[in-house]
């Protein structure tokens, strides 16, 4: 097991620690690390994709998961696969596709551990339609503080505390996770444009629009009548017969385009607020008015960000902030409020996603509860911004919404309890399953979870 | 743990009376700062400026501190750190001395020197050491302008923080890559109670502005800050002007 001092930062590159960082590369190494683990505890750390602090320990250890990557198998039909928790979806991907499967949550990034998506409970853009990404785990293996290994099963506390637990139950190791059945590596996408908040709320709305995976792109940029106005998309994953001749001999193809890298060093405030509005205005007039059934890859249409490796880059040195909220259905008006503040307030959010929440999971800490979800990268060194997202963060609250710990690196300890109900219990079962504080992370320093 | 915008959410100030140091404090409390530490001499004066950001809702202790017995730091200090996770150390003490007595009496030139460099070596080495073993932190050490350059007016109390600033420089290097920021404040002339009745200068500045400077420096992650920001350019044109004609300057 290689060890190393390093410093870390999440995906935003904001507030950078050191910690001992350990390569495990058997479950015996993982345990032996666990316990060796000084004062300052550890914490698990997959591929860096949390945009904040989650899977940094200042001071004390970090389990790099990724050396623990073998996909153990799936079952006879392949409805499941059991893999280590180091394993990428991007090699899951490429593992299941040819099978004819398909993960059945992916976020915006393929480039996430397993074990980092049970533990951030990610969503994807269906999950509306098939909630996040815990839901489809029918077991996983945890190494808790005592230094145990244990079989965790949906409908338990620990499995609730665990999925969207951020890691600090332990360390996942391993997991069975249910997959869905595709035809082909392609998918089906409607394309339409919304003018303004209104319109793209409604179409959002609209029913019979059951599509398995739906998000808007809003321009956030863009002000008076058509503030809100945004690209929306729908994708089905295409049938057979959607392909053309040529296509349909190899339907399960998966090959991800790439494009070079984004250079180490990129001066401060390239996306600032005149580059973000011209791009987004070309972005806006670029998209069809309406269009459907065009093919994509998948990896264009789920992971377009995942073709520039290091894309985190281009914010410059002080790196970005990632901020998500969800408000409830209903508060229809506080999201219209803060559309209109962001606009007004002239926010470079280059990449702004629009999207709508289906029931909750049940994961103590898990994000999404039904409702309207905004997400949007800001440049970390914009003056004022700290203050603004504390005044965001107020009304999301208030609203009885809340934002997600995956992508926060600057949320009030004060505020998080308002938004999520379930912390005294999730805190109390950290306190009677580690009491000595085996995992720790920065994130949980911050905010005392 | 300080956040995204390296505002820490504790503070530990060494010079728990300084106004910079509380107007920084101030300044911290009301964004995300929560429990602050306020090190000195023990006086009515720090238990007052104790209450005073009590007031504003942070949680505040005090801690007996001199800069003149650097062989308590490891103990104060240290103890200190033992304790809690410190985010953010203010080094903010020192004496402006008394150029024209200093020169007739060289005991208390000495003291100069001493509380503003030997002491500020010693209490910014244990910090350090401790923050490098916390994994992350800031160490904001306020030097100045008077540093730059000798000048007759004050070349006692600036030989002392140009030592300081070198010191806080290397040790900057030093922590380069351990997660530690080390940030060097360079203010000019701090208009302040001390210096109500001196006469003016151009360039001056406030504890207000050298705090606001402070918080744009953490989240910048910068390593020296000067306050205002046009002295940079000031102080590197007069680094350049030959000593005769610098000293029949009205700087």
């Amino acid at each position: 097991m290689s060890v190393d001092t390093v410093s870390m930062t999440g995906w935003g590159r904001t507030a950078p620690t050191t910690a001992l960082r350990f390569r495990p590369r058997t479950y015996e190494e993982a345990v032996a690390a666990v316990r060796g683990c000084g004062p300052r505890g550890s914490i698990a750390r997959g591929l860096g994709r949390a945009y904040g602090d989650a899977a940094q320990n200042a001071g004390g250890s970090v389990l790099d998961m990724t050396a623990l990557n073998r996909i153990r198998g799936t079952d006879a039909a392949g409805s499941t696969v059991t893999c280590d928790a180091g394993v990428s979806l991007h090699r899951l991907m490429r593992a299941v596709l040819p099978l004819g499967r398909f993960p059945p949550v992916t976020p915006t990034t393929r480039y996430v551990t397993v074990g980092g998506a049970i533990a951030s409970d990610v969503h994807g853009r269906n999950q509306r339609v098939a909630g996040s990404f815990s839901r489809h785990v029918q077991a996983l293996e945890l190494l808790t503080a005592d230094g145990d290994v244990r079989t965790v099963r949906p409908g338990t506390a620990l499995f609730d505390a665990t999925a969207g637990g951020m890691g600090l139950t332990g360390v996942i190791l391993s997991a069975t996770i249910r997959l869905r059945p595709v035809a082909t590596s392609l998918m089906s996408v409607t394309t339409e444009r919304a003018t303004d908040l209104d319109d793209l709320m409604a179409r959002l709305t609209a029913s019979g629009h059951r599509s398995s995976y739906t998000a808007a792109w809003i321009d956030l940029l863009a002000r008076g009548r058509s503030t809100g106005r945004a690209v929306l998309t729908r994708g089905e994953h295409a049938p057979l017969d959607a392909l053309p001749a040529h296509a349909r001999r190899t339907p399960l193809v998966f090959r991800p385009a790439r494009l070079p890298a984004v250079p180490a060093y990129v001066p401060e405030g390239l996306l600032g607020r005149t580059s973000v509005a011209l791009l987004n205005g070309l972005r806006y007039r670029a998209a069809p008015r309406h269009r459907t059934g065009e093919l994509q890859r998948i990896s264009s249409f789920f992971h377009a960000m995942d073709g520039v490796p290091h894309w985190n880059r281009v914010y410059g040195r002080s790196g970005f902030v990632q901020y998500q909220f969800v408000v409830g259905n209903g508060q229809e008006e506080t999201l219209r409020r803060i559309v209109g503040r962001i606009s007004l307030r002239r926010c470079p959010a280059f990449h702004a996603v629009l999207g709508r929440f289906g029931e909750s999971d049940p994961g103590w800490l898990s994000f999404p509860m039904p409702g309207w979800s905004l997400t949007l990268g800001l440049p970390a060194a914009l003056p004022g911004l700290a203050g603004f997202l504390d005044e965001l963060d107020e009304e999301v609250a208030a609203a009885g919404g809340r934002v997600c710990l995956a992508k926060d690196a600057r949320l009030r300890p004060e505020t998080l309890a308002a938004m999520y109900p379930r912390l005294a219990e999730f805190r109390a079962l950290r306190a009677e399953l580690d009491p000595g504080g085996a995992f720790r992370s920065d994130l949980s320093r911050r905010l005392a979870l | 743990m300080k956040d995204a915008f390296g505002a820490p959410q504790s503070l530990l100030v060494l010079g728990g009376t300084s106004e910079i140091g509380l107007a920084t404090a101030r300044r911290l409390i009301s964004r995300r700062t929560r429990t602050v530490r306020l090190a000195g001499r023990p006086s009515p004066a720090l238990e007052r400026a104790a209450a005073e950001l009590r007031a504003l809702g942070a949680d505040v202790r005090t801690l007996a501190f001199d800069a003149l017995t650097p062989e308590s730091h490891e103990t104060t200090l240290g103890g200190l750190f033992a304790e809690e996770d410190i985010d953010m150390v203010l080094m903010a003490f020192g004496v402006p001395g008394d150029q024209a007595r200093d020169e007739e009496e060289p005991l208390s030139a000495v003291r100069v020197a001493q509380t503003n460099y030997t002491g500020a070596v010693s209490a910014g080495l244990v910090c350090a050491g401790a923050l490098q073993a916390q994994g992350h932190g800031s160490l904001v050490v306020l030097s100045s302008v008077a540093g730059e350059r000798a000048r007759r007016a004050d070349f006692i109390y600036g030989s002392s923080k140009a030592g300081l600033d070198t010191f806080a420089q290397g040790l900057g290097d030093a922590l380069q890559g351990t997660g530690v920021q080390v940030m060097v404040v360079r203010p000019g002339f701090v208009r302040s109670k001390k210096t109500a009745g001196l006469p003016e200068t151009p360039l001056e500045t406030t504890p207000e502005a050298v705090a606001d400077a402070i918080v744009t420096g953490l989240r910048r992650r910068s390593e020296t800050v000067w306050v205002p920001g046009s002295l940079r350019v000031v102080m590197s044109a007069l680094r350049h002007v030959p000593r005769p004609l610098f000293r029949r300057l009205p700087v």
